[in-house]
């Protein structure tokens, strides 16, 4: 029983995966809607493309159950679910021409002919490639490339498009050019995508929701505007650019002091835990009359402003920004707004 | 000098250099070993005792005791080389996923340390008339030693050679499959392809080269074949083959002239086969066996 092409959503529900004592992805449970771009987001070793593996059905689960709408899916051998999946090394077939490449997946569905011809000619016009059609992938760049391991997941119409990292190959120019041919085509076709991603940036501009994986466990699930702005815990803050982590005193009502310093933030749910973590983002951790006292320790002009690394007396390197070229050695204090510091408890990792 | 370039250096862009020299061993035993002997057992097999220059020839192909050897050769050869490919591919295909690939591998290619004439040795014990093997038949009714007769004969060379070739066609056959990106098959697997439709769409092409490369050094080596058609064959009648002729030209005959004809008309034939095969090679896609990058 091949999943249905029209569908609502799609449902992970408590989906796990264990390599004998090591569980790779545990109870991961997830709802999609049709239309959603999804990013899993994560450092390497995350769960992400376990989780992506299992939906698609290369790797079997160990626990729970995928849905679409009420067909269960996880049961169906990967040949039936019929998800185009990319891959990060594109795995193109080196022997056949693009259009054959892309023309796989209907020729093994025995589709008429003529049928074949029209949806590759299709396929191949949304990921402009009419030029390469009768190259081998050998004979293409890495971008083009990448396009026929796209046109050939989207060619069988698939309810569900799975991509593993598939821009990690690519330069970083390529690489922000075929982001936006991503988005563009995902909005053509009114599919489900899941993106694994360990680019923060990847997934902020791509997805409708991101879901911060690690450690095989959800951390967070969010729009990208609600991740990039109040990550829900320190970790997920670290991932998400929140280079700069001090440690210090709750001081009450969002407050943290640092010996002789106090900073006020966000209250990300300190409660009362002995000691608070302030995390802010280099751009927003610049120069002050009063603040945190640092040493400069290194400088660089990255076009239109100053970067720069610091030390303070406790030896915590702090990121900041600057708009003067600042001395090495020179005694600082850095400081950031209020709504741009967030304060976790502590014993958070 | 005719540049302010020294003389090194040009040398250097012509690709010679210190690393060039240490070609030489190699070369000396190349041809001392191989090509002077060759070159002179081709210009011998030309003077033949009769003193014409094709008489060795005209014998061999006139002598059905002699040019029947071909056919003996290829019968033996042709198919013992296909059965160990074919069963060589499904072995590498389920030993390329196990965990301790190492082990087993090392057990299936225990078999080419041993020798073909130790191999035979054991062989005349075991599938001998008083072997386990046909006494266990024999036991199990499935025949009786007179019935089960498994050397002396044409199956007990094949036998032989496909113990002792199997590792060495498994060897290769796997290190290709290997080659091929588990990638490709996942990705076909996606598309809707069924194991059957991945072997022949996506396996079959990309290992066909290296099966043909298989095939070809498999079949020299069984088509060399002489302890064994000897030890386990029956050396005078069917399993007379082509390397027996030439020995028995060489050294019961003395007649060295006729025996290099003899390896000359050997050579000539497996020729025939390689290049025949190489060439259908030119059908298939040629290439790197993975994604073409990553």
């Amino acid at each position: 029983m091949p999943a249905p092409a029209q569908f609502r959503q799609l449902r992970l529900e408590g989906v796990g995966r264990s390599f004998g004592a090591m569980q790779a992805l545990s109870d991961l449970t997830l709802e999609v809607k049709r239309g959603e771009f999804v990013a899993l987001l994560g450092p390497s070793g995350c769960g992400k493309s376990t989780a992506l593996n299992c939906i698609a059905g290369l790797l079997a689960t160990t626990s729970g159950s995928i849905w679409l709408d009420d067909t269960r899916i996880d049961t169906l051998a990967v040949e039936d679910r019929g998800f185009g999946m990319v891959f990060q090394n594109y795995a193109l077939f080196p022997h056949m021409t693009v259009r054959a490449n892309i023309g796989f997946g209907l020729r093994m569905r025995r589709r008429p002919r003529a049928e074949i011809a029209a949806r590759v000619d299709e396929a191949i016009r949304t990921v402009r490639l009419e030029t390469q059609a009768d190259k081998l992938p050998g004979q293409l760049s890495g971008g083009q490339q990448q396009r026929v391991a796209i046109a050939r997941a989207i060619a069988i119409d698939p309810p569900l498009v799975l991509m593993d990292e598939p821009l990690s190959n690519l330069d970083a120019k390529l690489r922000l050019e075929m982001r936006q041919e991503i988005r563009r085509i995902h909005q053509g076709l009114g599919c489900v995508t899941i993106y694994v991603t360990h680019d923060q940036d990847e997934a902020l501009s791509l997805a409708d929701r991101i879901v911060v994986l690690r450690d095989g466990q959800i951390r967070q699930v969010g729009t990208p505007a609600e991740l990039f702005a109040r990550p829900a815990r320190a970790d997920v803050a670290e991932f998400m650019g929140f280079r700069n982590r001090l440690v210090g005193r709750p001081a009450g009502a969002g407050k943290v002091s640092f010996g002789d310093a106090t900073l006020e933030g966000v209250d990300m749910g300190i409660g009362d835990a002995p000691t608070a973590l302030a995390a802010i983002r280099p751009d927003d951790l610049t120069l002050a009359e009063s603040g945190i006292p640092a040493t400069v320790e290194a400088i660089e002009y990255r076009g239109r402003d100053f970067f720069g690394s610091a030390r303070t007396s406790d030896g915590v390197e702090l990121y900041f920004r600057s708009h003067e070229a600042l001395k090495i050695g020179a005694k600082v204090k850095l400081a950031a707004e209020p709504s741009k510091i967030l304060l976790y408890p502590g014993d958070a990792t | 000098m005719r540049s302010g370039v020294p003389l090194k250096a040009r040398l250097a862009a012509r690709g010679l250099d210190g690393v060039t020299l240490l070609v030489i061993p190699a070369l000396v035993l190349l041809v001392g070993l191989f090509l002077y002997p060759f070159f002179y057992g081709l210009v011998l097999s030309f003077m033949p005792k009769d003193g014409t220059l094709l008489g060795n020839y005209r014998k061999f192909f006139s002598d059905p005791f002699l040019y029947e050897t071909i056919q003996t050769t290829l019968a033996i050869a042709l198919p013992v080389t296909i059965v160990n490919l074919v069963a060589a591919l499904p072995v590498a295909f389920r030993v390329r996923r196990l965990q301790h690939q190492r082990l087993v591998t090392t057990i299936l290619v225990l078999p080419i340390t041993l020798g073909t004439v130790l191999v035979a040795e054991g062989m005349l014990n075991y599938f001998g008339p008083q072997g386990w093997f046909v006494r266990t038949l024999t036991l199990l009714g499935l025949g009786s030693p007179s019935s089960i007769r498994l050397v002396h004969n044409y199956w007990g060379v094949f036998l032989s050679l496909v113990i002792t070739g199997f590792p060495f066609t498994f060897l290769l056959t796997l290190s290709y499959v290997s080659g091929v990106d588990t990638a490709l098959e996942n990705a076909a697997a996606t598309l809707g392809a069924r194991a059957a439709a991945r072997f022949r769409t996506i396996f079959l092409p990309l290992l066909a080269p290296g099966l043909a490369i298989t095939f070809c050094l498999s079949f020299v080596q069984a088509y060399s074949v002489f302890p064994s058609a000897v030890l386990l064959g029956a050396p005078a009648g069917p399993t007379r083959v082509i390397s027996i002729a030439a020995y028995e030209a060489a050294f019961e005959q003395y007649d060295y002239s006729l025996a290099s004809a003899i390896a000359m008309i050997m050579a000539a034939t497996q020729l025939v086969i390689v290049v025949a095969v190489l060439m259908s090679r030119s059908l298939f896609y040629r290439g790197p066996a993975a994604g073409a990058k990553g």
